[in-house]
């Protein structure tokens, strides 16, 4: 019985010491590593910002200060949307919406870039779970399909041109998955009509259309 | 038994962890889809399996049959997470693709295998021998079936090389022009690695006799 309680005491000491030393490790690591973490982790942000803005220009966005609209939302998407500010001058130079389309293995995200007068400058898929090889278009690293989004206008929630080419869209659609694109050109269309409908109580600013 | 030679033909054939102890086949079909995710998760393996027997080894005086299982799985654990760290702030575009099986090392059984099996009982110096050679072997593993599912699936070797070494193409190297999806879907994980045991198995059994 002694014997016993003298070896528990004796393990947990041991084990606390391995815990310890365990704890020194990822302290040490974390050291090393948070600053070119956070940098990265701004680099990255920032890429993705400019690639959605396209040529608009802005002084400030800050990605810590951000509009979060939570689920149920009449944006696309089931889980929260957000949107971020670019200022410039003290005026809004754009708006950054990632919102999720109902792609074919689940929500894509996508960000999308909208300028003061609710046009598009370009969107961007930051995350999908859509079929490799099929879906590739998707990805601006793979195919240029996403740039046909750039500089488009919507002109109201059934506009024509927003659909597949082969439904008289303006979009093409892809060998093998027409779910994908159409789920993308269609998130992008709703994203701007709501926009436009929201403009004043939500984006706080008026639009001449 | 301890002698290096032998260690070193069990890790990288006789006893490998991905051919024939079967272990770890969870990121070994999960992440082997391009030969450069192949390569950096056999890459952190080979880093957390060798340090992980290294500090099994070294802390035996405070190891007792009761609290050993927690004690190596702190100290994998803590090696797990500082790899996670370094590979976020050193190579974050790597790290963004191997996602949640960066972490998930810590579950690679072949890892606590080594630590029970070997680094408990030997000396530091034979531990990371050990560690290094099941880890070499297990890597070798992984991106012989990477190599084989993305020159299938794509045509290609090595596309995203840069990820890893900054100066390298991204393209990689084209081989044939398109392939078979199936060989980059989870299917054609299984079929990969079955092909390597019939492999292993048929230059076994030509052995044996």
């Amino acid at each position: 019985m002694s014997d016993k309680s003298v070896s528990v005491v004796g393990g947990t000491a041991r084990l606390v010491a391995i815990a310890a030393i365990a704890a020194v490790i990822v302290a040490l690591a974390w050291q090393v590593t948070r600053r070119p973490i956070a940098e990265n982790l701004h680099a990255q942000r920032m890429a993705e910002f400019s690639a959605v803005l396209g040529s608009v220009s802005f002084d400030t966005l800050d990605y810590d200060n951000f509009m979060r609209i939570e689920a149920p939302h009449d944006l696309p998407g089931d889980e929260a949307a957000i949107i971020y500010t670019a200022m410039r001058d003290d005026q809004v130079a754009a708006w950054v919406f990632v919102v999720q389309a109902a792609g074919y293995n689940g929500p894509i995200r996508l960000m999308i870039g909208l300028n003061p007068a609710l046009d598009v400058t370009a969107v961007r898929v930051l995350e999908h779970a859509e079929t490799p090889g099929l879906a590739d278009g998707i990805e601006r690293s793979k195919s240029d399909w996403i740039d046909g989004f750039n500089n488009e206008r919507v002109v109201n929630e059934s506009d024509p041109r927003w659909a597949l080419r082969q439904q008289g869209g303006a979009f093409d659609s892809f060998t093998g998955a027409s779910i994908t694109p159409r789920a993308i050109v269609h998130a992008v269309r709703d994203t701007v009509a709501w926009a436009k409908r929201n403009s004043e109580d939500r984006l706080g600013t008026k639009t001449d259309d | 038994m301890t002698d290096i030679r032998s260690i070193v033909s069990d890790g990288l054939w006789h006893n490998n962890a991905g051919m024939v102890q079967l272990l770890g086949l969870c990121p070994l079909l999960a992440i082997s889809n391009t030969a450069v995710n192949a390569l950096g998760l056999a890459l952190a393996t080979l880093a957390v399996l060798t340090l992980s027997n290294v500090l099994v080894s070294l802390a035996r005086p405070l190891l007792q049959p009761e609290i050993r299982i927690p004690a190596y799985v702190l100290v994998i654990a803590a090696l797990v997470t500082a790899s996670e760290l370094i590979f976020n702030a050193f190579l974050p575009s790597l790290h963004a693709r191997l996602g949640i099986f960066l972490p998930l090392i810590v579950t690679n059984c072949a890892i606590v295998a080594r630590a029970e099996s070997f680094a408990s009982r030997q000396s530091p110096g034979l531990a990371l021998v050990d560690g290094f050679a099941y880890g070499l072997g297990f890597g070798w593993v992984l991106v012989v079936i990477g190599i084989a599912r993305e020159l299938i699936g794509t045509g290609t070797v090595f596309a995203g090389l840069n990820l890893l070494i900054p100066s390298m193409p991204a393209t990689g190297i084209t081989i044939t022009d398109g392939g078979m999806l199936l060989a980059l879907l989870p299917p054609g994980a299984f079929f990969a690695l079955a092909a390597l045991l019939v492999v292993r198995n048929l230059i076994h059994a030509k052995r044996v006799r």
